[in-house]
């Protein structure tokens, strides 16, 4: 060691200052080898966008969605406008769709029940995240006899499907949009609040929770400012996965008859008007119930992505 | 294990009554009482008050509270407000039967089905094979049952008229509604055992096996199969509620006379007793087969603790 620094200083020496050269800034990084650090969400949307499955899925949603925002305007028929004429028609290029028994248009109903099912859908899926992301979350993070209690009625209320307690709630309050929801908001949050709580249980004992209790947090703002933020990923995926169970549900109390009721056109209940019809005129049947697995097939192959995105471990 | 399995009994009797609490209360509260307004008016008031007397309804809520709770320890759950002469329980007793027999054969199927599929998509994984089923699978998982059976309906009994449609009467009437309610079990079984398997393989007691010699047929059936196994008996608990509410679509289309559909048709009558009756049934069944369901994992599964 003593001899290469002896060796440096005599460089130092022989070299005069002005053969010195100043680095050109462009070679000043050459030997670093990290590249710019992306966000967590951001590198998810990297790997969201590789996946040909999820951006498919992403594409036909979009594309449903501005079908059934702007697609009534512009079809001069409504979804109730009954036309005797034009009874049981096959599709036209006037009826995209064909009509139905009273003559309406299906084309302008199914784009109708699109708005039901993808209102019911997110609506229901946020809503449940919410009221999942606060009972888990607070439930974890108090721990003890309270979390006990509170998992507790979670057990109780997923002992038995939903879909029973959701058609009891529904006769209570009546068949209609509003009583869906809140059916689904009544029983759809358990698998949620579990998750919460497990991922808080986990995350709630590490050194950054240690450290923002350090620095004089309180309880609320490290639950919320650091304990669900950092669970958010798998969160979010099941949410999304909420997204096609409530649309299934929806569909699947309509099509049995005790969910939205006609004239209103849910898919379930265009594909329930059709059963009569299978025989005669199938294609009331086929357009509600492909908008149905397309839809369902969409979100899946969305929820399926951002699994695989969000939480690489869990990747299948 | 004793401890446990009565610990258990008495978390699911405690969701039994919390459900059947529920029900009676919500079903009791719906505005203009079980008889349909139209109904009541055609009726003189002097025999409405009878009628409801004789139902028991003029009594305070919570002695028809006790009441029900009373009747149902002995095991009745009342009459049908639709039909006088027709008792629930009967109407249990003739349904299930039905429903069961098309349950468990969808059970039987959905198993031999959805486990084979699950382990050669495992053994072959990323092979055209393990592509194929799992393709079959995200559609399965996907599409709602109810649409498959309307398909199905549409292609084998309108199309091709392979399949009777209306009853139970052979063997060739169950294809067609067992299909439509095994569709979603055979695969999500087939996705569970499959990613179940996938881990298992990657454990170090399989390269053990390997490396001793012993044939892969071997390797799989004795030690990855068995292993990865136990997620699928998880399963079975929701299996069993998944068809009996799948059932409300099938019976109804297929006419079948199960008790999924009595129940959708009490629904759409307002028929609240009959509502009340089969839903505090399918509770209890669920309950009961959940808790088997458990025991058997503790059985198969030695690792689980019981928790104490």
């Amino acid at each position: 060691m003593e001899r290469i620094e002896t060796n440096f200083s005599m460089f130092d020496q022989d070299i005069p200052d002005e053969m010195f050269e100043n680095l050109d800034s462009s070679e000043k990084s050459t030997d670093d080898i990290t590249s710019p650090s992306i966000s967590y969400w951001k590198n998810a949307w990297v790997r969201l966008k590789k996946d040909p499955l999820a951006m498919l899925g992403i594409i036909i949603i979009i594309i449903i969605t501005i079908a059934s925002i702007i697609g009534p305007m512009l079809i001069p028929y409504s979804y109730d406008g009954m036309d005797i004429t034009i009874q049981n028609q096959g599709p036209t290029a006037a009826h995209w769709f064909g009509t139905d028994k009273f003559g309406r248009d299906i084309f302008v109903r199914t784009l109708y029940g699109a708005r039901i099912s993808l209102t019911i859908g997110f609506l229901a899926a946020f809503l449940n995240g919410v009221i999942g992301v606060l009972y888990g979350g607070f439930s974890g993070f108090i721990g003890g006899r309270i979390d006990l209690i509170m998992m507790r009625i979670v057990d109780v209320i997923t002992s038995v499907p939903s879909l029973l307690y959701i058609i009891l709630i529904m006769m209570f309050l009546g068949n209609n949009i509003q009583s869906i929801l809140i059916a689904l908001c009544l029983t759809y949050w358990t698998g949620t609040a579990r998750q919460v709580r497990s991922q808080i249980l986990t995350l709630k004992h590490q050194d950054f929770v240690l450290a923002a209790r350090v620095i004089g947090e309180n309880k609320l703002q490290i639950l919320t400012s650091h304990l669900i933020p950092n669970s958010m990923g798998p969160i979010i995926v099941t949410i999304t996965f909420l997204i096609p169970q409530a649309i299934f549900q929806e569909a699947f109390l309509s099509f049995l008859g005790i969910g939205i009721q006609v004239p209103m056109a849910s898919w379930g209940t265009l594909a329930n008007d059709a059963i009569p019809a299978l025989f005669t005129q199938p294609y009331q049947m086929f357009f509600p119930v492909l908008a149905i697995s397309f839809t369902m097939l969409a979100l899946n192959f969305i929820g399926d992505g951002l699994r695989d995105a969000l939480d690489p471990r869990l990747k299948k | 294990m004793a401890k446990y399995i009565i610990k258990r009994l008495l978390a699911g009797l405690i969701s039994l009554w919390v459900l059947i609490t529920i029900t009676f209360f919500l079903m009791h509260s719906i505005p203009g009482g079980p008889f349909s307004p139209a109904e009541e008016r055609k009726i003189p008031p002097e025999v409405l008050a009878k009628i409801e007397a004789s139902y028991g309804l003029d009594k305070p809520l919570y002695i028809q509270y006790v009441n029900y709770l009373n009747n149902l320890l002995h095991g009745d759950l009342g009459i049908s407000f639709k039909d006088r002469d027709t008792l629930v329980n009967d109407l249990i007793e003739r349904g299930f039967p039905v429903s069961a027999r098309v349950g468990i054969v969808a059970v039987i199927i959905s198993l031999c089905i959805g486990v084979p599929l699950g382990i050669i998509s495992a053994i072959y994984k990323t092979k055209w094979i393990d592509r194929a089923s799992m393709i079959f699978a995200t559609i399965g998982i996907s599409i709602p049952g109810f649409v498959i059976t309307v398909l199905m309906m549409f292609f084998f009994c309108v199309k091709f008229k392979i399949f009777p449609t209306f009853g139970l009467s052979s063997p060739l009437h169950y294809v067609l509604p067992v299909a439509g309610l095994s569709f979603y079990p055979i695969a999500y079984i087939t996705r569970l055992l499959r990613s179940s398997m996938l881990e298992t393989m990657r454990q170090d007691y399989i390269r053990t096996a390997r490396s001793k010699g012993v044939k892969e047929i071997m390797v799989i059936a004795k030690h990855a199969l068995r292993n990865s196994l136990m997620p699928v008996v998880t399963y079975l608990g929701p299996l069993i509620a998944g068809l009996l509410t799948g059932g409300f679509v099938v019976e109804r289309l297929f006419s079948i006379p199960g008790i999924g559909r009595e129940f959708v048709s009490s629904v759409g009558d307002r028929d609240y007793s009959v509502t009340l009756g089969i839903t505090v049934f399918y509770g209890a069944f669920i309950i009961i087969a959940n808790l088997c369901v458990d025991i058997l994992y503790v059985i198969i599964d030695p690792r689980v603790k019981v928790e104490e």
